[in-house]
């Protein structure tokens, strides 16, 4: 797993209040099916801005970005390539 | 592009006769009676009105998001209950004409809903949730048998008693996690309604609206198969907060018209003589103005969002606000002008039995705070503040 993934899941197991363990989902699982409330994606969002010091611009704030920790990946790499 | 303006202005011209020739004769006693407005529904009936939105493919009207908005303006200046009934209905026809793909049964029922106008209730809110329509605790469940089955006990269903068919909320399993939702067509002959409350409430007296203990039984092909979420975002709330605000925008509108008769009455009796009444009445004017332009402008965002490719907009977070917002504004907004045209006309505007009566309107218009509640729909966006950056 690379280091990206491995602290988006420390994100979600600290704050996407799942009833399972996060590592029991692969990337690909639908984080809201799983039991993800809109309300603790929020604060997912929040601390992935903080965790990775970016800014998700509007048009990234959607679940469809959100629902796995493949999209927040994909969300997370294409902020930091613009950045750099 | 012409014919589809032709279309939408002929069926609001025929929904506007229908609001004021058989809406408004009942309004009163579908108020003092809390009785169902069968009358101008079935005027709508007759009219082809449930079948509007129905693509005319499918056998319907093809009328606009915008058209069905300016009938649900026309009856609420008519009859509250009338037009809450309607707006409901095109909430539920409405999603499903915008979530068809791969939902080729979804395409029969339209045919059938378009031949036998049948009506839509719906049932989201559940007793235990808090009010919160993004989860669920009632869920699909397997028979023995090909068919599926449900079991929810729904705090208020709008016109239950008085529907052909019933869109529900549902977890999509027993083992789905609350906010895993799909929604559910059963016809009322699969469905029983079990009485559970009474309707007798201050305002939206026609809507008949009491709980209900609803057990359904239905094929698979019944389930919507779009994500709910999806069909949350990009149709089922912003219709739901774009018809029930036109129709609220209709009640405010007419209890505006009612104070204008009175400062005009007025005026007429003393000629030349200042109406100190009309300065109040100016002052509401801004206020529904200001209603007036919410409501307009987020249908119009709506329409321009939708016909974006992929809907991408209606996604995201900015415009969840949007659309909160327009419920939140409008729903506080319409009150505050029935208030204040009662203030400007006075005593006369207190009693019921007067043409200048606004307690209807008054009564009606403060549903709008409650039905999904504003404290509830404040505490979602605060948490959206958080992380939203253009509003």
């Amino acid at each position: 797993m690379s280091a990206l993934a491995e602290e988006i899941r420390r994100v979600l197991r600290d704050h996407a209040r799942l009833p399972v363990d996060v590592d029991s989902l692969d990337d690909q699982a639908d984080l809201f099916r799983a039991g993800m409330s809109s309300h603790a994606s929020v604060n997912v969002m929040l601390a992935l801005e903080d965790a990775f010091d970016i800014e998700f611009p509007d048009s990234m704030l959607k679940r469809s970005v959100f629902e796995s920790v493949a999209g927040i990946d994909a969300a997370v790499q294409e902020l930091q390539k613009r950045a750099a | 592009m012409s014919i589809a303006v032709d279309r939408d202005a002929a069926f609001v011209a025929a929904v506007r006769k229908i609001a004021d020739e058989v809406a408004a004769a009942h309004a009163d006693e579908v108020d003092r009676d809390a009785r169902f407005p069968r009358e101008a529904v079935d005027a709508l009936r007759a009219a082809g009105a449930l079948s509007a939105q129905v693509p005319e493919e499918l056998g319907g009207g093809g009328v606009s998001v915008p058209g069905i908005a300016s009938a649900c303006f026309e009856l609420g200046r008519r009859c509250s209950a009338t037009a809450m009934v309607f707006a409901m209905h095109q909430i539920q026809v409405g999603t499903i004409v915008r979530h068809l793909d791969g939902a080729p049964g979804f395409e029969t029922y339209l045919r059938g809903l378009s031949e036998e106008q049948r009506l839509i209730a719906s049932v989201t809110s559940e007793i235990g949730t808090g009010g919160d329509m993004g989860r669920s605790i009632a869920a699909v469940t397997p028979t023995d048998g090909p068919l599926l089955e449900l079991e929810k006990r729904a705090p208020t269903v709008s016109y239950g008693a008085h529907c052909d068919d019933l869109f529900t909320t549902a977890r999509r399993s027993p083992e789905a996690e609350a906010g895993d939702q799909v929604l559910v067509l059963s016809r009322a002959d699969q469905t029983e309604l079990e009485p559970a409350g009474t309707w007798d409430t201050i305002g939206m007296r026609g809507t008949c609206s009491p709980g209900f203990i609803v057990r359904a039984k239905f094929a698979p092909e019944q389930v919507l198969a779009a994500p709910f979420s999806t069909v949350m975002n990009e149709s089922l709330v912003p219709l739901s907060h774009i018809f029930w605000s036109f129709v609220w925008l209709g009640i405010a509108t007419d209890a505006f018209e009612r104070g204008r008769s009175f400062v005009r009455a007025a005026a007429r009796r003393n000629p030349g003589e200042p109406v100190p009444a009309a300065h109040g009445l100016s002052r509401v004017m801004s206020e529904l103005t200001m209603l007036r332009a919410e409501v307009q402008s987020a249908l119009r965002e709506f329409v321009e969002a939708s016909d974006e490719p992929g809907r991408e907009r209606l996604a995201t977070m900015g415009s969840v606000l949007r659309f909160n917002n327009l419920k939140l504004a409008a729903s506080e907004q319409a009150p505050r002008v029935c208030m204040g045209v009662l203030e400007v006309i006075g005593i006369v505007g207190y009693k019921n039995d007067s043409p200048f009566g606004v307690g209807r309107h008054l009564r009606d218009s403060l549903s709008a705070r409650l039905m999904v509640a504003n404290e509830r729909i404040h505490s979602v966006d605060a948490g959206l503040l958080m992380i939203a950056k253009e509003i």
